[in-house]
């Protein structure tokens, strides 16, 4: 079982949360020129990380909030969560 | 090599079976190779066998970081179908299937392929709709398919939850008769034996640690065990497929996940089939030892580890118990976890890469167990020829890109989503 430390709620059980996927990726800007290879980058290709894996998970039976986990995943340990509009040095 | 026979079986028996060859060899890596095959898992190491029996190419290494077998063919739930409904699904599955009918005449290896048939449940009007349409586009292209109505299904799995007041009553099923399973192990050593015996060196307990690449082209890999020069170079490596791409800058459609499988201890006979449980992600067969074979959903969030959690198998097997509440009776045995090249589309990926001389084989998701056939085939084919086969056209890197996906259970990039 996974514990997420909810910044919102405190430390929660995997249970109460949704996984978002790679949280590193951003969405091309829009009020410019976005090429093929922009748009492919955004919405298919992953870099899978092993080891330390920025994430967003959603505390969905909970304060239904967006979050970012930073994440193990090869050992599953949970070294620091922020609020979604963070940022993460 | 030594055929395996009943004559040699007798022979054998006289010295007590001391005297069998090896399976296979343990040999050190030459310097230079025509084809370097990364991965010696079921799908590498079918690529090895049939580009030396399709294409004549012996000077091929298998690399692999443990041991051959030891990744997701040594620890899946060994089902094998084609019940797929897009053309580029169904058409290379089907061709597997053939393969998979010959497979143990083919390599003199047993491996207990048994076309058991694989049902899966509908519970509700519209998912009965949503399988005739399937199953008619099964038919389209030559897979067998046979619409089950409650009756029907009722006959073949009378120990399913066939009460009036259930959640999730069955409505009836889809049914593949020619489906069914195989011993997934001996998949991996009957190629392995073959792929030997024809000049194949098997590398193991090498890592591949980079690529010597210039000019746009493959020259061959650096590993634990030194550098091999390889005019091709062929990745079969699953769920770790970013890993290797990351040495090479590439970034793919693949993200890696877990899947975990499990198996009850070992009952009398009781269910001949394999059946999905159509209102969530579950399926179980009955293995040759009486054990229930059982599996479904992801753990859901991006992992290397093979082991999974307590929570996505509590999930699975409630479902489980639903659709069989016998199982609720029964003894966990061995639950194990495995690692998933889940791509963006839920169809794997075989094809050419920008580099020249370096091809690449992934995406399989949590299918890639029945595949393995089809898979070294064409992956041998394209390696061989440096073109794909019209088998694998569909399966491109570049579908991506263009839009041509094969989004078969329609879950767009989220494929890990449960």
């Amino acid at each position: 079982m996974l514990y997420i430390n909810c910044p919102h709620c405190g430390m929660r059980s995997q249970n109460e949360f949704s996984y978002g996927g790679d949280a590193s990726v951003k969405r091309p800007e829009l009020n410019k020129e976005v090429s093929d290879q922009e748009w492919d980058n955004f919405v298919y290709n992953r870099k899978s990380l092993r080891g330390k894996h920025l994430e967003l998970w959603q505390h969905i039976s909970g304060c239904r909030q967006w979050i970012k986990v930073e994440r193990d995943t090869a050992t599953h340990e949970i070294f620091r969560t922020f609020k979604a509009d963070e940022e993460v040095a | 090599m030594q055929k395996y026979s009943i004559f040699n079986l007798v022979k054998n028996a006289f010295s007590n079976h001391e005297n069998w060859d090896l399976a296979w060899k343990d040999p050190t890596p030459k310097e230079e190779y025509d084809v370097v095959i990364i991965g010696g898992g079921g799908h590498g190491l079918a690529t090895a066998y049939y580009l030396a029996k399709e294409h004549n190419i012996t000077k091929v290494a298998i690399i692999e970081k443990g041991w051959i077998g030891g990744g997701n063919v040594g620890r899946n739930t060994t089902i094998i179908r084609s019940n797929y409904m897009h053309d580029e699904n169904g058409l290379f599955s089907e061709f597997g299937m053939d393969l998979w009918r010959k497979m143990s005449q083919d390599l003199n290896y047993n491996v207990m392929f048994s076309p058991r048939g694989i049902i899966n449940l509908a519970h509700s009007d519209a998912q009965m709709n949503a399988y005739a349409r399937r199953g008619n586009s099964m038919r389209l292209n030559g897979i067998d398919a046979v619409l089950l109505n409650r009756e029907q299904v009722k006959e073949i799995i009378p120990m399913a939850d066939f009460s009036e007041n259930v959640r999730f009553p069955i409505f009836g099923g889809l049914m593949q008769p020619s489906a069914g399973t195989a011993r997934h192990d001996a998949v991996a050593w009957g190629y392995a034996r073959q792929a030997d015996s024809m000049g194949v060196d098997i590398i193991q307990n090498c890592e591949v640690i980079g690529f010597d690449v210039s000019a746009g082209k493959i020259n061959g890999i650096r590993t634990s065990r030194g550098n091999i020069k390889a005019k091709k170079v062929g990745l079969c490596v699953a769920g770790s497929t970013n890993i290797l791409a990351e040495k090479l800058n590439m970034t793919l459609p693949i993200e890696t996940h877990l899947l975990q499988a499990c198996v009850s201890e070992p009952v009398k006979p009781v269910l001949d089939n394999v059946v999905t449980f159509g209102a969530g992600h579950f399926y179980v067969s009955q293995s040759d030892k009486g054990e229930m074979v059982m599996g479904g959903d992801l753990d859901g969030y991006n992992s290397y580890a093979q082991r999974g959690n307590l929570p996505t198998l509590q999930h699975v097997l409630t479902e489980g118990i639903a659709m069989m509440p016998f199982l609720s009776k029964l003894k966990m045995l061995r639950t194990w976890g495995g690692i998933m090249d889940m791509s963006m589309d839920g169809s794997p990926i075989i094809d050419k890469t920008h580099i020249e001389g370096l091809y690449l084989n992934c995406g399989w998701c949590y299918g890639g167990f029945k595949a393995t056939p089809a898979s070294g085939w064409t992956f041998a084919h394209t390696i061989a020829q440096d073109r794909v086969h019209e088998l694998n056209a569909g399966y491109s890197l570049n579908r991506f890109s263009t839009g041509h996906l094969i989004d078969e259970k329609g879950l767009g990039t989220k494929t890990w989503i449960s």
